[in-house]
């Protein structure tokens, strides 16, 4: 299980104790940077040790995240960060795994793994940086670009209708479900801290804009509003309500349930190689 | 009558009445007598109907083949003998049901009539008419008699009721036997009881697995590997290891890489089509040094291909699958013993050179038992991965060390000030993304340089055969099982064969293969693809050239088969079948 020293411990760890030597290859003014900036902001709050912390990602712009801090990062193929995660975390329980990535990753390629990940309600928490755009391949459409998009991949319009990744989760079973907006940073750490701290499943999606293939900054800030504080975010029916809404963009925490209880299991012993081939004698 | 004591028995049935279990039982029963045996079996690919054939080899010396043709065929209907009567030996013994269909008037040999239905009906258990032919044939051929009720207590007993009947059943079955007029020559003397196994390539590959410390496995439902999945499901949790059946074959892969990069050795194992899909993961662990254990258990291919057949073409895809230079080892078990010990090798393999191992077996080894001597586990070293010699200060430790054996050393999560990315980029020592030319060339040198000392081993060849020889064979995987039959056949007529089975097949041991080659004028290359995959590897990596025997049936080769070839490179007639 995590081990979060949440109120009591002394600070030790800064933002800044987060960061790696490597500078990010971001285009200026990146959403990406705000979000890296939040995670370092909730890391410290929680004050996980980086050699606890393991982060693992999948292939674009966002999935370098992983080198640009000090911790153990996994930086694996496009979409499959997910897996990746969940077996290190079945393997190592006493890590903190964060999966981080965008919405090509997440939401197209790696789509099939979501809604398993999100079943399966380990402790890993997923930050989706979701600009809407295939940055790194320079301008291509994705799940979550609006219906009639015209990018250098759909140049009469995307015809598709973009998905609801909320909505997804939600159905898929995730215990902890929240959005938040890069340019928000202060909002996006208490989530991305609140998400940490939740022991199952933490889906974060987050408005990230790409300021070079699909700047969202000016329509992002006329759409998002915060959810109300009337919303009960144990209600399912109402945050799936939220989930699909599309004329405008709520932020904040849709959907906290307390995480699946661990089924039980054999007591563990000693694997003894002579006894087991006892079994197969003639 | 000169008394045969190697003998295979052929029961064949349709796919639900039970001749599968009764093949089972009578390969127990023969093991626990002290004989060796070694089964084939075929099933549909459906999971209800169609034909279904279990053969048993069982002798007294040890056996590492089907065998050539059928001595004893027990046909439980009609279309078993229209399916089967082809594979007869001449002078091969038929037992079948009078009441499903009358003698065959072109059978020429030894014929029983075993009314099993009627025998099971009279006994008081109408659906018992495999235990009655488990009784006939023990009864007729002496497999393991007095062994028979312990194990159909063990297999059936779980309702006394049922056992009951069963038994009656059986014993039924072996009266019947018992009054017939015994007129053919095969009789199993047992040599007394041994301690050996009875297991399938499946069940060895497991214990292997387990044996070398399995932390991990994740996978994906397939013919022929899903009783491993299945195996690791029951003992992982026990052990304190971890599970994952995973979504799809690319998510068990990649859970895999996550739990061994978090420094547990970690397993899953597949068929031809989830090897496909996780070939894109395999070019990850290389490109990164993460060990991960692979199990192929070959079908027929392409595609769906044949799902519960036999084949060796998925060579190319286990030597080359993946995008790009990307370095891995492969291994090939020819039997039961091997899986077991390939699979511990796979995992120290891995953790040593920190690259992906596949183990190549397949259907017809998963699925057919064996009897198998006891392992000697004293040689077994458990071989880790290199880690960091001491603790480290801040910026010291670089992942990716360009040491004297290129072999670098790797920290798992949790040890401080060794915090680095495990990226498919290419990267430098530490581990940064770093695409220039001189650090490309260096790095994609590093991995392939560290496995180059394999190339030397001598450890994963098997010599057999005549020291010099006109003809040699090279071969790997199951097919080394005929090809030792045929070896020793040639032997019989004092033609002098050489073979070498080739264990590992990347990186191939040229050394090895290189003094076989100084031995022999003409060199055979049997294996069960149509391209010939083996034989191009030779021929690309030792520029020679050999004699490429292939089959392409879903069915493996038999002795005789690879005899024939030798005498037509010997310039002689076919062989006879005796």
């Amino acid at each position: 299980m995590t081990a979060v020293p949440i109120v009591s411990a002394p600070v030790v760890y800064k933002p800044a104790d987060y960061r790696s030597d490597l500078k990010p290859i971001w285009c200026p003014g990146c959403g990406d940077f705000g979000v890296l900036a939040a995670i370092q902001q909730a890391l410290a709050a929680v004050q996980v040790n980086p050699k606890d912390l393991a982060v693992v990602s999948g292939i674009g712009c966002s999935s370098r995240l992983p080198g640009f801090l000090q911790v153990y990062g996994l930086h694996t193929v496009h979409g499959r960060s997910l897996p990746a995660a969940i077996g290190l975390k079945i393997a190592r329980p006493d890590l903190t795994v964060l999966a981080v990535g965008g919405d090509g990753d997440f939401f197209s390629i790696g789509l099939g793994h979501l809604p398993h990940a999100a079943r399966r309600d380990l402790d890993i928490t997923v930050i989706v940086m979701d600009n809407a755009i295939y940055g790194l391949t320079k301008g291509q459409t994705s799940p979550t670009s609006p219906r009639g998009h015209v990018t250098k991949s759909t140049p009469y319009g995307q015809s598709a209708q973009p998905l609801h990744p909320l909505a997804i989760v939600l159905a898929s079973g995730a215990s902890f479900v929240a959005r938040g907006f890069s340019s928000q940073p202060k909002q996006l750490a208490e989530l991305i801290k609140a998400g940490i701290e939740h022991r199952g499943f933490a889906f974060i999606h987050v408005l990230s804009p790409c300021v070079t293939f699909y700047d969202t900054y000016k329509l992002y800030k006329e759409l998002v509003y915060d959810l109300p504080p009337t919303h009960d975010p144990s209600n399912l029916d109402a945050a799936m309500h939220y989930a699909v809404e599309s004329e405008r963009l709520p932020l904040g925490i849709f959907y906290r349930r307390p995480p699946l209880e661990p089924l039980p299991r054999p007591t563990p012993q000693p694997f003894d190689t002579q006894a087991y081939l006892n079994r197969f004698r003639a | 009558m000169i008394r045969k004591e190697d003998v295979v028995i052929r029961v064949a049935g349709e796919s639900g009445d039970g001749s599968s279990a009764t093949g089972e039982m009578l390969a127990q029963a023969a093991a626990r007598s002290g004989l060796h045996v070694f089964t084939f079996r075929t099933t549909p690919a459906e999971i209800k109907g169609g034909p279904v054939m279990f053969q048993v080899r069982a002798s007294n010396s040890p056996v590492r083949s089907m065998g050539d043709a059928v001595d004893v065929l027990f046909a439980f209907n009609r279309e078993a003998w229209d399916l089967h009567y082809a594979d007869l030996a001449p002078n091969a013994v038929l037992l079948y049901d009078p009441e499903e269909f009358a003698l065959p008037t072109s059978f020429t040999g030894v014929a029983y009539p075993v009314p099993i239905g009627k025998i099971a009906q009279e006994a008081g258990n109408r659906r018992g008419k495999n235990v009655v032919a488990l009784g006939v044939v023990a009864a007729l051929f002496g497999l393991g008699l007095n062994k028979l009720e312990e194990i159909v207590r063990a297999k059936l007993g779980k309702k006394t009721e049922l056992l009951d009947s069963n038994l009656a059943a059986l014993r039924a079955g072996i009266a019947y036997a018992q009054q017939l007029d015994k007129r053919d020559p095969f009789w199993m003397e047992a040599t007394g009881e041994h301690e050996r196994y009875v297991m399938t390539g499946n069940q060895a590959i497991i214990a292997g697995a387990l044996h070398a410390g399995v932390e991990f496995f994740a996978g994906y439902p397939i013919t022929p590997a899903s009783d491993i999945m299945e195996g690791m499901a029951v003992m992982l949790p026990q052990i304190g290891g971890g599970y994952l059946q995973a979504e799809d074959e690319m998510a068990a892969i990649m859970a895999c890489i996550g739990a061994s990069y978090g420094g547990k050795r970690a397993m899953t194992a597949t068929s031809g089509p989830g090897l496909s899909l996780m070939s894109e993961a395999i070019g990850y662990a290389s490109m990164t040094e993460i060990p991960v254990v692979i199990v192929d258990a070959q079908r027929g291919g392409p595609s769906t291909g044949l799902p519960t057949k036999m084949e060796q073409s998925d060579l190319h895809l286990a030597l080359y699958g993946s995008h790009g230079d990307s370095p891995r080892i492969v291994l090939a078990p020819a039997s039961v013993a091997e899986c077991f010990h390939l699979t511990v090798w796979a995992f120290n393999l891995a953790e040593q050179y920190q690259t992906p191992v596949i183990v190549l077996s397949d259907y017809s080894l998963s699925f057919r038992t064996e009897t198998v001597e006891p392992f000697d586990l004293s040689r077994y070293p458990r071989i880790d991965r290199l880690r960091p010699a001491g603790p480290l200060a801040p910026k010291q430790y670089r992942r990716y060390e360009l040491t004297a054996n290129l072999i670098s050393p790797m920290v798992a999560p949790g040890v401080a000030y060794a915090q680095y990315t495990a990226t498919g980029l290419e990267h430098n020592e530490a581990g940064s993304p770093d695409y220039t030319p001189h650090n490309h060339a260096r790095m994609t040198e590093k991995r392939w340089g560290k496995l180059a000392p394999l190339q030397h081993s001598h450890a994963y060849v098997r010599r057999f055969g005549a020291e010099r020889a006109k003809v040699g064979i090279i071969c790997w995987g199951t097919t080394a099982g005929p090809c030792r039959g045929a070896v020793y056949l040639a032997g019989q007529e004092d033609l002098p064969v050489a073979m070498l089975q080739v264990q590992m097949l990347s990186p191939l041991p040229v050394d090895a293969i290189n003094e076989f080659l100084n031995q022999v004028d003409i060199v055979l290359v049997p294996e069960v693809n149509f391209q010939g995959q083996f034989a191009r590897l030779l021929q690309a990596e030792l520029g020679i050239k050999v004699h490429s025997l292939t089959k392409y049936t879903g069915l493996p080769f038999s002795r005789l088969e690879i005899l024939r070839q030798i005498h037509a490179l010997y310039g002689m007639a076919e062989p006879v079948v005796v």
